[in-house]
Parts: structure tokens; C-alpha cells; sequence
């Protein structure tokens, strides 16, 4: 099979770059941890108010400026609907599901995740500047998917 | 042997090609196929209008009719529907054209797999119009939709098995006949497309027949969540392929006798298909990327052999355009993109592909950003999402099929193609491409503000976040809105055109270019017809990137989800 010169040059660049763009890819994911959230702990969707870890959701302070908030979703709201952390704080979300299959999704920070019944899912973000954070759904979850929403209240 | 790119004598080689017409009773075969194809499109177009006007906020629907409905039946009609019949209808008059009429048996088989699908696709619609089935074209569990969406589902890929069984038994049929010759590209390609379908196909028929269907006749009691989205991947990545290979097709096999030229390489038309047959399988982690049960290390693996199917689309882009560049030199093009102005660009045959080339530039660039491993985070779920596959799907694959359908629904209909269908075809094409830069651009950004996708008009409260998408001077709702109705205006002119040319037109020919044999086409290498060896690769590598983590998902599975059935209504 015959390869033109300027088609050698041009696969070569093709795929060069896509070893770059993979190289840049896996350093970040394996050497500095920024990982997709990928967390394999499992539960009982249907008797999460048995479960240790999600019979009581909210938030719990872990030390100075660290919190563990655990949340459920459910069509269509999150319990709790609303939690409040200082500035500054770095939150380890732990979400799962009480029904169908939901997002965790917090616009302009990079918490955005699927939330699949059976599973908890889990990443971190730090909380560099008080406000009213909008939380919303951004799986289809059914008829009233689109009022999904809860709030994260960073004071200062 | 002829050295020149051009098909010299063009005169007589296209009478030549007037003369090879596709049985008719093949022509037919193939235009039920265009009939259901162009109907799904129709009404798919107008539910993506009620969508963009709705999620704008600028009509309220009606109690009957869902958003949700919508756009079930926008992404079936259209995603499903339309593509899937258009590429049947257009294997069965290239098979015809290229490898000779079908047998009286392998054609009943044909109308078999036709009637089947389209048995399917009128249960699935009913289901939808019912709202006994707005889950989406995703279907995800544990949302239930009524059995019979699944039962119509399975029949629209059985039914297309059926089909696939007549057609590559043509092929293989034309192979036995003329030993030791290679196949013409048009069979080659053909083949390695219903290979990747039905290979893919077998994930989510295992899925609905084995796991979804008896837990919606309520003969089980849960699903297995996980394990339902990965076999819908498996299947959903290679679905995606499945629309652009045909669509390259024509761009390997058509575009370069539309030209007057003909293709650069032929070894290097099948390397690009055998590359995205080996390829586009073991890659469906590619959109689980953003959830639980599947490890780091097997979610990069499989990004990993995602940006490998990049390699055929750059083959690919080089072939195209040194074809276009041939030509258009032997034509008396000079400078360096000066010749560019050679290219026939009032043909509308060539135009609407081309405009669809030009947009997988910006499509391949967003998809390489969405398959990025964690980069993904900030564009999963949201309208960039939608932005993307309005580029590739509803922009390259769709421009083409239309460059196509110019051509061939006059050529199966015995009409002609005028001068009024190709002035048609030019304004329709600018018309979607206006529509679309509106549409998908806005779609593109508000995804980046963080717009979700698949979400009707809301505001969450007032909350800021959420007004900013609607205030936006060109990233708004307002703006994706308008580009729908551009483009709901291109789409009733496709119709039009697909009527004027299937009824309308004055009788006579139309030509079906395809491209004479390119030069290399006595010394492609015997390996690359091997359809052993790559099915058994194909298997291999999907044994590599599956096993694993599907054993772990049905092992060490959580306990399964009951029905939610009445969230849907």
C-alpha cells in the first residue's frame, strides 16, 4: 500500500498529536489524581434509610475546612435541599439514589457527575467565594426533571 | 493502465453509467425505504421546532403534549428513524448499481427486513404519541416506558439484521463470482458498515431482550442499572458510526465522479474503514466517563482506543481532499488554493456534502474535547453535548445524505434531476448551515455556562445562573430558538425537494456517479478483503476492553432497581 509524502506528514502530525493530547491526558489523571469520578462503593437504593452512610443525609465537618456532605437525589429534589458551608471550605460530595438514574451538577465548577441507584458517586470542590451555588439535574429523570434543583450556601 | 485522475471520455463513461440502472424492482426496494426516511424526517423537524421554541420560553405547549414526548420522538424520528432508513435504501441501489441485480430471494429477504423495521417504527411512534414511552431515544432504566416501545425498538434491529443478511449475502455471492478480483469499494464499504452494526447491535439487543423487556413485562422484578447503560454504549458509540460511515461513503465512492475526477487510493478507502470497524466498538466508556462502578484505569483504556478512531477521519480527510485537488489540477487549476475555484461549486451534488465536510472541522475538534477522560466533566450533560452531534450527525452526515438524495431519488424514481431541484438544494443547504451556526453555536457556549441538555424551560427560581442563559447576546435559548426556526424553514425545503423529486420532476435519467476505480485498484494488498481476520479482531478487542468490568458489574453488582414507570407520564 502506497502512502503519499504529504500524507505521511500529515498522519504523522494527526497522530503525534494525538499522543500529546493523550500523554497530557493520562499525567493529569495518573500522576496528579484528577481523575473522573469513578468511585465504586455500593448501596441499596430501595432502603437507604437503613443505610449507615445515607440514613441521615447533610453535612458533617470533617476538620477546619474540610466537610463531607452526603446527599440523595430523588425525582425531583435533593434531600437535604439546601446546606451551608463557610468559605473557603473544600466539600467531598457523596451522592447516590433513592429511584432513577440523575446528575449532581453544580454550572461553572467542574461537579458534574452522573448519580446511577446502586452506586455513590463522589468528587471535591473548594469553595473560594461565598454565595448561593445553584445545584441542578441534568440526566432526564422524568416528567418533572427540569424543577430539580438545591442550593449550597457559602457564607462568608 | 490510465495515469490520469480525470475519468477521461466522461461523455461516454457517464452514458455508460446512464445505461447501468439499477433493477427496477430493486429501485423500488429501495425507495420504501426513502418514503418512511423523509416522512420520520418531517416530523422530526417540527418537534425540534416545539423544542427550541419551548425551551426559549417563547410558547407555552399545550397540557397534551409533552416537552419530554418531544423530544423522544424528535431523537427516535430523527437519530433513529431517518438515518437508519436512508442508509438501507441507499445499500440496497448501490448493491444494485455495483454489483448487479439482487436475486428474487435475497430481495423478499430485503422486503422482509424493510417490513419488519418499519412494523417496528410504527409501534415505537404510537408508544411515543401515546406518552406511554418518554424515556428518550437512551431509553436508561429504571424509568420504564410501556413494553411495546421495546418490542418496537428490537423489531427496527432485527429488521435491519434481516436486511443486512440480504445484502451482504449479494456481496459475498459477487466475491464467489469473480475470484481473486477486489470487490468494488461500494460492496467493501457496505460490508464493514453492517459488520460494525450487527456487531454492535448484538449489545443492545442482549440488553432490551434478555434484561429490559422481562423486567417491563414484569416478569422480573429489577435491572441491573450499570450493566443496561454500558451494553447501550457498546452500542450507542458504533451507532454514531454507523451514520457517518455511509455518509463517507459518498464522499469516497460519489463526490469524485460528481467532480469529474476519481478517487486518490482505494487501498486506502478500505484501511480507513477497516480502522473504523476495529475501533468505534471498544470505546462506549467514552460516554460513562462522568459515573460510578467503572474504574479509572478501564474508563482511560477505552479513551485510549476512542482517540485511535480519529487515525481513519484524518485517512479520510487527506483522500478527500487530494481527490478534490487532483482533479481540480488536471481541470487547469493553478496556485496554491487558487484551483480550489475549479471545484463545482453550483452543483449542489457536491455543495451540500462539501458544507457538511467543512462542518465535521469544528464537529472532530469538539468530539476530541468530549472523549478527553476528566476534561469531560465540563461538558457532560450539557447542551455543548447537543451543540456537538448537531455538528456531526445533524450537520456532515445529514448535509450529505441530502447531497445524495438529490441524485438518487430522481435516478430511483426514473425522473430527472432539474435545474430548479439543484437551485433548491443550494439555498436549502445555506439555510441549514445558517440555521445551524445559530443553533449549534449557542448550543456550543451555553454548554459551557452550563446549560443541561434533554431539560425543558426553567429558571430554577430566578436563580442568576440560570437568567444568564436566556441574556445572552449570541449564548442564549433565544439564540438556539431562532437558528431551530431557520431550520425548520431548510427542513420543509427538503421536503419539498424530496417530493418534487420523487413525484414531481419530468421523466427521463439521472446519473448514479460513482467513482471509476482508482489506479491502485489492481495492487490492493489480499489482506485487506480478510473479513476473518478482522471480525476476529473486532471480537478480540472488544474481549480486551469489556471483560473485565462487565464480569465486575454483573458480579459485584448493588441490589437492582424496581420500575419507575410513573414518572414518565
Amino acid at each position: 500500500m502506497h502512502l503519499h509524502k504529504y500524507e505521511k506528514i500529515w498522519l504523522v502530525f494527526g497522530i503525534g498529536s494525538l499522543v500529546l493530547f493523550l500523554a497530557v491526558l493520562g499525567v493529569a489523571a495518573f500522576a496528579f489524581g484528577h481523575q473522573p469520578p469513578s468511585h465504586m462503593a455500593k448501596v441499596d437504593s430501595q432502603n437507604l434509610d437503613q443505610d449507615v452512610a445515607f440514613s441521615e443525609p447533610g453535612v458533617t465537618q470533617i476538620n477546619d475546612n474540610t466537610y463531607q456532605a452526603r446527599i440523595i437525589a430523588q425525582a425531583f429534589s435533593y434531600k437535604p435541599s439546601r446546606i451551608e458551608v463557610p468559605v473557603g471550605s473544600t466539600v467531598y460530595f457523596e451522592i447516590t439514589s433513592a429511584d432513577v438514574v440523575h446528575s449532581f451538577t453544580i454550572p461553572e465548577t467542574n461537579i458534574n457527575f452522573m448519580v446511577t441507584p446502586g452506586h455513590v458517586n463522589m468528587a471535591e470542590h473548594t469553595f473560594n467565594e461565598p454565595g448561593e451555588y445553584l445545584v441542578i439535574c441534568n440526566e432526564y429523570c422524568g416528567t418533572g426533571h427540569h424543577h430539580m434543583q438545591m442550593r449550597i450556601e457559602v457564607t462568608e | 493502465m490510465n495515469q490520469s485522475n480525470l475519468a477521461i471520455n466522461s461523455l461516454n463513461d457517464s452514458d455508460n453509467n446512464i445505461n447501468v440502472l439499477v433493477d427496477p424492482k430493486d429501485r423500488k426496494l429501495s425507495m420504501v425505504h426513502m418514503y418512511v426516511a423523509f416522512v420520520a424526517f418531517i416530523i422530526g423537524v417540527f418537534g425540534g421546532l416545539l423544542q427550541g421554541l419551548a425551551r426559549g420560553g417563547m410558547i407555552e405547549l399545550p397540557s397534551w403534549l409533552g416537552y419530554y414526548q418531544i423530544l423522544t420522538a424528535h431523537g427516535v424520528l430523527l437519530a433513529l428513524v431517518f438515518t437508519t432508513f436512508f442508509i438501507y435504501g441507499f445499500f440496497f441501489a448501490g448493491m444494485g448499481k455495483t454489483h448487479g441485480a439482487f436475486s428474487n430471494r435475497l430481495r423478499k429477504i430485503g422486503w422482509a427486513g424493510y417490513i419488519t423495521m418499519l412494523a417496528g417504527t410504527i409501534i415505537t411512534t404510537i408508544m411515543i404519541l401515546l406518552n406511554e414511552a418518554s424515556v428518550l431515544y437512551t431509553f436508561y432504566v429504571p424509568l420504564q416506558a410501556h413494553s411495546l416501545f421495546y418490542v418496537g425498538l428490537t423489531l427496527v434491529i432485527v429488521g435491519s439484521w434481516i436486511a443486512s443478511a440480504a445484502l451482504l449475502t449479494h456481496y459475498f455471492k459477487w466475491k464467489k463470482a469473480n475470484p481473486g478480483k477486489p470487490t468494488p469499494l461500494f460492496g467493501f464499504m457496505t460490508t464493514a458498515t453492517l459488520i460494525l452494526w450487527i456487531v454492535a447491535g448484538l449489545g443492545v439487543a442482549t440488553s432490551v431482550l434478555y434484561q429490559i423487556l422481562p423486567w417491563a413485562l414484569g416478569l422480573t422484578d429489577e435491572v441491573n442499572v450499570l450493566l443496561t447503560r454500558t451494553l447501550f454504549w457498546y452500542f450507542g458509540h458504533p451507532l454514531v458510526y454507523f451514520w457517518i460511515m455511509p455518509a463517507y461513503m459518498i464522499w469516497y465512492v460519489v463526490i469524485p465522479k460528481v467532480i469529474g475526477g476519481r478517487l486518490f487510493s482505494s487501498s486506502l478507502a478500505r484501511l480507513a474503514f477497516i480502522l473504523f470497524l476495529l475501533f468505534s466498538i471498544p470505546v462506549g466508556f467514552h460516554h460513562q466517563l462522568m459515573e460510578s462502578g467503572i474504574s479509572e484505569l478501564w474508563k482511560f483504556i477505552q479513551t485510549v482506543l476512542t482517540f485511535v478512531v480519529v487515525v481513519p477521519s484524518l485517512l479520510t480527510a487527506f483522500s478527500i481532499f487530494a481527490t478534490f485537488e487532483q482533479t481540480a489540477r488536471e481541470k487547469g487549476g493553478k496556485g496554491i488554493i487558487g484551483w480550489i475555484k475549479t471545484l463545482p461549486w453550483g452543483d449542489v451534488r457536491f455543495f451540500a456534502p462539501f458544507m457538511g465536510m467543512l462542518a465535521f472541522i469544528p464537529a472532530g475538534a469538539g468530539g476530541i474535547i468530549n472523549a478527553s477522560f476528566q476534561l469531560n466533566a465540563v461538558v457532560h450533560n450539557t447542551l455543548w453535548v447537543v451543540g456537538h452531534f448537531h455538528l456531526t450527525v445533524g450537520t456532515t452526515v445529514l448535509l450529505t445524505f441530502f447531497g445524495a438524495a438529490y441524485w438518487l431519488i430522481p435516478a430511483l424514481t426514473g425522473r430527472r434531476f432539474t435545474k430548479h431541484a439543484n437551485r433548491c438544494g443550494i439555498v436549502q443547504t445555506w439555510l441549514w448551515m445558517i440555521g445551524m451556526f445559530f443553533m449549534s453555536g449557542a448550543m456550543h457556549l451555553l454548554g459551557l455556562f452550563g446549560a443541561p441538555r434533554r431539560t425543558a424551560y426553567a429558571t430554577y427560581g430566578d436563580h442568576p445562573q440560570a437568567l444568564q442563559w436566556f441574556e445572552g447576546i449570541f449564548a442564549s435559548h433565544i439564540t438556539v430558538a431562532i437558528g431551530g426556526v431557520i431550520l425548520t424553514a431548510a427542513g420543509v425545503l427538503m421536503f419539498y425537494n424530496f417530493i418534487y423529486l420523487a413525484f414531481r420532476a419530468p421523466k427521463g435519467n439521472t446519473e448514479f456517479p460513482i467513482t471509476p476505480d482508482p489506479d491502485d485498484t489492481p495492487h490492493i494488498p489480499a489482506f485487506l478483503e480478510n473479513w476473518k481476520l478482522w471480525i476476529g479482531i473486532v471480537i478480540l478487542l472488544i474481549i480486551f476492553a469489556y471483560t473485565i468490568p462487565v464480569y465486575e458489574m454483573i458480579v459485584d453488582a448493588p441490589p437492582g432497581s424496581p420500575p419507575f414507570n410513573f414518572l414518565i407520564r
